[in-house]
């Protein structure tokens, strides 16, 4: 292994900037003429708007314009559209209510935008949005996802706030197989609402070009070309070719920066329309308010098994909140991203699962860090934990005894798992984790009247996403491959265009020494190009764990095209046959003989051009791919939590964590456990600390920092972590994704060892010390099934 | 409007300002200083924590004009133009202590001042309750906690104790 | 925020004056309340009075049998000084508790208590020590001054000099943090001085600060953790929202109170 190239821990190239304060986030922008919108924002969750009143704003100091829905529909500015087609059951598709980024006639959630005021500064903006009146018909609001289909109706498209009422699996045979159950362990499960809360707020900046007739949009998005592509096609802004999007810094995303949001169109519409460019900055309640939100499932699930403890079967019914409007790629999460991980690592012969989907007056729901995978991880990880206290079993034997041990394995929900080895994770971890010890620190700790508990989380995810054929055909409206773009310049330095986008990921480090390691050239001479549709011709963005996978792949496949060109640029240059040429440590050389030439020499040549003739080989040295997988990839691991209750309070301290993940190959370990300890952050973040409540009028209770308790320093541990191999079959590098790991595992991890050290099943999330004594108070002995 | 002066970063500035233009602004937006951040509106994130007079504080939650005469040092001051890194910036790049980097100024600019209060052999306890003015959302705190103490022992052996104030 | 005007008097009197003359106005200590509430524009004041240049107004000094602190002594200060930490210090760990180092770097004895927030923490350590609020005008007992959620004994005009502490010989302060904001969830300050014992509760009444007579008397044959054993108030009168119910509040401050205690007699 070289010093910089793949497994080495090489220190980040984008580091100095953040750390020096050079970081370019969208809000460091500032374009000549610059000026400031804010948004007339609903502060009812469900109303009729009777009218609107921009008369006194317009007169307020500063103001260049107000706009209102009407005069988005005037100008025929289209609605924001959820891109993933889910079918009922019964046939019929999603039902999909009309989203325009302004509303006009009702307003379905608190946030929800009206108007918007354009001023010379925020301030003034702000001092005059005050002034926009709105006269609004308040009506019945429904919030809770379990009342959705008999609360008042949200969007005429859609009869008892019902999106879809989707199913996957065969019910009647996994019926059959309950029927021979021995022991049947049920749940309900509340998979809490989360706010995602990436510390750089949502930003949109647009500016418009009469002489060229063109709209630049920069943005804190995690996919330019995706936004580009639904605010040309279906917003109908521009055409693509005259809209450019520029996602500079980005501080933080974990999902909620994927979506198109009605800010960005906004944005665009009325730069055009002022003539200068408009600025947008979300402070943090509105992001509150705004981003879209995660989780919010509603399950009941049950788990059979014969009297060994083999699982026989699975059965899953969940209802999923996706709020007021159905957001970019909110339907895919609780169905394709959900029930297909119900088989987590075991081999369960029948699962069934149906999944309804509900309008609420509420922020729209959608893809946050793990999408659909946590939720799924929570279920499976809570039955199999709780099945194992009832039946007595061990729980980590519990597990080994049904872990899936062949591979490839189908899994009786879609996925294929191709390569894994559950076994060794769950053995390291045991290790680390002294598990062995536990029974003594249990009993040191209740001297100090302390309770004690143990869980694990032995998840599986699907990432690298993904096969465009295999989502199309499961209702995705774009591909998921990648593109990179290899540029060699004369001189031999090398810039990668990429269409992932790195908002902490580290990207412009590992991509690096993926090409340092293949061209055999300095680190240091490799620049990672990303986040502009300009530069980059087209890409799918980053989430789903997918830049390494998908994204590093097509660099490889690129890098496979540049050497065969070059290659043949070097057969000239040393006037040997191509198939004689051997490219090693960045040196080609004619096999057998000591002839060779330079890295730098041959991309000179490449661009010169004066030994070979332009007939016979093309000038230059770029190359392009696009790389699309030829199946998901299937990270997994063990985590293993401790935690110490205090009994009198009911806080609970996470007093040691242990992770043993399976990522395939590891281009940078450090980046990869930095990514796994900020995984798990939020899953313990979810598990004990995080949860957006809302009122029963649908104001959103915990609506800033305030109320909404982020993670902080103190309440977490450091991570024990620790790394099995084996790698993916299914891209060339072996890389199966670590992204999102932390977050998927923990929950569960944590919920399972809070239940353990308390003794009771009944446990919310977040389990705040307040849920936690409850519980305690409450102190239901476990039932046997 | 009120004018206001001080120092940023050793330079005398100057500017007029409303009276509610808060520090975080004044820095940002007149002096172009984009390197601390606003995280949220409530003064939890601490994403804009800069020090006054060599003491951390939240540029979200101070006027600029409270800031009259005062010396203030932003992250964009810490280490001389073209100079080498202070070694708490150092300490960050090596542990791998920012992801985003949307954070990291303020978390640098706390950690700075944890160094003045609590000197330079930080146990991870300690380091983890003093950051409780600030969150991250990207790295779980596991490598800043590391960095923190790395560069509160680099500060030692460089005699460099508290941030070029 | 909406827009105002700004004052830096550097006398009491100029301060007092500013205030006469803006009816609207409001005083400006270490901001760390007023500020944000003012960001989110729930505050509307015409004029900021920003007292930090007002001489003789900062400090932590011992008179006698009172620790004696200056209205615009910051928390990071009153909580690091030496005086307090050793004649009084479970008055010292009360600053040290509040928010997070930036905010105690900034915020102000003078500003907490005249503020009044039912989550604050030193209008607990004021009503669990007996103590009195200094003003330009007048000597205000801890006992009258803290008179219902956001609201004080306060006069219009009325400026904070300092606040004057008894010195107890057992003290001290447990605080269950609220896990979002910092503030407290329940705070509980427990003191003895000769006769007087005090139990003073935070965060936990729905008007703000309060004494727990019941648990005074119990105090009275021994001031100890086991006095109070199995004693709890009652959840009615408690706060209740999303992080704590009125029962669990009511449930800590038993708790805390006997922690407290510990702390005190250790």
């Amino acid at each position: 292994m070289s010093a910089t190239g793949i497994g080495a821990a090489v220190r980040r190239k984008e580091d100095l900037r953040f750390i020096t304060g050079k970081g370019k986030y969208t809000d460091d922008v500032v374009r000549p003429g610059e000026t400031r919108a804010v948004f007339v924002r609903s502060p009812h969750a469900h109303a009729k708007i009777n009218s609107i009143d921009v008369s006194a704003a317009r007169k307020m100091p500063g103001v260049v314009d107000v706009l209102t829905g009407k005069d988005l529909a005037t100008d025929k500015i289209g609605n924001l559209i959820c891109g993933w087609m889910i079918h009922s059951k019964d046939g019929t598709p999603m039902k999909m209510a009309p989203h325009p980024a302004l509303a006009a006639d009702k307003v379905c959630h608190v946030g929800d935008a009206v108007a918007v005021v354009i001023a010379e500064t925020q301030a003034q903006a702000r001092d005059a949005a005050e002034k926009v009146k709105v006269d609004y018909q308040v009506m019945p609001a429904v919030v809770d996802p379990g009342k959705a289909k008999s609360g008042p109706q949200i969007h005429d498209v859609a009869p008892k706030n019902t999106i879809y009422e989707w199913s996957l699996g065969d019910a009647k045979a996994v019926d059959a197989a309950f029927a021979l159950a021995k022991h049947v362990t049920k749940l309900d499960i509340v998979n809490n609402r989360l706010v995602p809360n990436a510390i750089e707020p949502r930003v949109a900046l647009a500016e418009y070009d009469a002489g060229t007739d063109q709209l630049t949009l920069w943005n804190t998005t995690q996919n330019p070309h995706v936004s580009r592509l639904v605010i040309a096609a279906f917003v109908g802004m521009a055409p693509e070719h005259k809209l450019r999007v520029i996602a500079p810094d980005v501080g933080g995303g974990f999902g909620s920066k994927i979506f198109i949001y009605p800010e960005e169109v906004v944005c665009l519409w009325a730069a055009r329309k002022v003539g200068r460019p408009v600025k947008w900055t979300a402070d943090r309640s509105e992001s509150f308010v705004t981003d879209a939100h995660g989780r919010d499932h509603v399950t009941h699930a049950e788990l059979a098994l014969d009297a060994s403890g083999k699982m026989l079967a699975m059965r899953v019914k969940t209802i999923a909140n996706l709020g007021a409007y159905m957001s970019t790629f909110s339907s895919s999460v609780p169905t394709y991203l959900y029930a297909t991980l119900l088989s987590g690592q075991y081999d369960i012969p029948q699962i069934y699962c149906e999944v309804d989907a509900v309008y609420t007056n509420t922020v729209p729901v959608d893809a946050y860090r793990g999408a659909g995978r946590p939720e799924a991880t929570f279920v499976v990880e809570r039955l199999v934990e709780v099945a194992a206290r009832q039946m007595d079993i061990d729980p980590a034997d519990l597990r080994k005894r049904n872990f899936i041990k062949s591979f490839p394995h189908q899994t009786p929900v879609i996925m294929a798992y191709d390569a894994g080895d559950y076994n060794a994770s769950l053995k390291k971890a045991l290790e680390l984790a002294d598990v062995k010890g536990f029974n003594k620190r249990k009993r040191d700790a209740a001297r100090d009247g302390k309770l004690r508990g143990l869980g694990y989380s032995t998840y599986i995810e699907a990432c690298g996403i993904a096969p465009s054929q295999a989502v199309g055909s499961l209702g995705c409206g774009v591909g998921l491959w990648e593109s990179a773009e290899v540029r060699v310049n004369p001189t031999g330095s090398v810039e990668v265009l990429t269409g992932t986008h790195a908002h902490g990921q580290g990207h412009e480090t590992t991509f690096a020494q993926l090409v340092s390691e293949r061209l055999g050239i300095p680190f240091e001479n490799v620049s990672i190009v990303h986040g502009d549709t300009d530069k980059v011709q087209f890409g799918m963005g980053t989430y789903g764990s997918r830049s390494g996978a998908v994204g590093m792949s097509a660099i490889v496949k690129a890098l496979d095209k540049i050497e065969a060109k070059a290659k043949k640029v070097a057969a000239h240059m040393l006037e040997a046959a191509e198939g004689d040429i051997e490219f090693k440590d960045g040196k080609f050389t004619v096999a057998g003989t000591d002839k060779s030439a330079a890295w730098g020499d041959v991309s000179l040549n490449a661009y010169i051009a004066h030994k070979f003739a332009g007939q016979e080989l093309e000038p230059g040295l770029k190359e392009t791919s696009f790389y699309d997988p030829t199946n998901f990839t299937f990270p997994a691991g063990c985590h293993i939590c401790e935690v110490e209750v205090d009994r009198d309070t009911g806080k609970t301290e996470i007093v040691n964590w242990t992770a043993v993940d399976d990522f395939g190959t590891v281009i940078n370990p450090m980046i990869v456990e930095g990514q796994v300890h900020g995984g798990i952050a939020q899953g313990i973040g979810q598990a004990l600390l995080e949860g957006a409540v809302y009122d029963k009028d649908g104001q959103l209770v915990t609506g800033s920092l305030m109320d909404y308790c982020m993670p902080h320093a103190h309440d977490l541990p450091s991570f024990q972590v620790g790394l099995t191999e084996t790698k993916s079959p299914s891209n060339p590098l072996g890389i199966k994704g670590c992204g999102e790991a932390g977050a998927i595992a923990a929950p569960a991890a944590v919920i399972n060892a809070i239940t353990d050290a308390i003794g009771n099943e009944e446990l919310g999330m977040p389990a705040t010390a307040q849920t936690v004594w409850a519980a305690l108070k409450r102190g239901q002995p476990r039932q046997a099934a | 409007m009120p004018a206001v002066s001080m120092t940023v970063n050793g330079k005398a500035v100057t500017g007029d300002v409303e009276a509610r233009t808060l520090l975080v602004q004044f820095l940002r937006e007149n002096l172009r200083l984009t390197g601390t951040h606003v995280g949220c509106d409530t003064s939890q994130c601490g994403a804009c924590v800069v020090h006054i007079d060599g003491i951390a504080a939240k540029s979200c939650t101070t006027l600029a004009l409270q800031c009259e005469g005062a010396k203030v040092t932003t992250i964009e001051g810490l280490a001389e133009p073209n100079g080498p890194l202070h070694p708490m910036q150092e300490a960050f790049r090596e542990n791998h202590g920012l992801q985003c980097g949307f954070c990291t100024p303020g978390m640098i600019m706390a950690a700075l001042d944890i160094v003045r209060r609590r000197g330079n052999d930080l146990d991870e306890h300690t380091i983890r309750e003093q950051l409780d003015g600030n969150i991250c959302r990207c790295t779980g705190y596991h490598n800043i906690v590391k960095a923190i103490a790395a560069g509160a022992k680099a500060m030692a052996k460089g005699g460099a104790h508290q941030a070029a104030e | 925020m909406y827009n105002f005007t700004f004052h830096r008097p550097t006398t009491v009197r100029q301060a007092a004056g500013l205030l006469a003359r803006n009816p609207e106005a409001k005083l400006l200590a270490g901001g760390h309340s007023l500020l944000p509430v003012m960001k989110l524009r729930l505050a509307n004041p015409s004029a900021l009075i920003d007292l930090s240049l007002v001489e003789g107004l900062s400090g932590v000094e011992q008179k006698g049998r009172s620790i004696v602190i200056g209205a615009m002594t910051r928390h990071a200060d009153a909580a690091n000084s030496p005086v307090l930490q050793q004649v009084l210090p479970g008055l010292a760990s009360v600053p040290a508790s509040i928010g997070d180092p930036q905010v105690r770097n900034r915020g102000t004895i003078g500003g907490s208590i005249a503020n009044n927030d039912p989550n604050a923490d030193y209008p607990a350590a004021c009503l669990g020590l007996g103590a009195t609020i200094i003003t330009n005008k007048r000597r205000i007992a801890a006992d009258d001054f803290f008179t219902g959620m956001f609201s004080t004994a306060l006069e219009e005009g009325e400026i904070i000099a300092k606040v004057s502490f008894p010195i107890a010989k057992k003290a001290a302060y447990e605080k269950f943090k609220h896990p979002a904001s910092g503030f407290a969830l329940v705070g509980v300050f427990v003191s003895k001085r000769g006769a007087d014992i005090r139990v003073a509760v935070t965060g936990a009444g729905a008007s703000g600060v309060f004494r727990v007579k019941s648990f005074e008397e119990a105090l009275k044959k021994r001031f100890a953790a086991k006095s109070l054993e199995g004693m709890t108030i009652p959840a009615s009168g408690m706060n209740s929202d999303i992080h704590a119910s009125a029962e669990y509040r009511a449930h800590l401050v038993g708790v805390l109170a006997r922690r407290a205690l510990v702390k005190a007699t250790a």
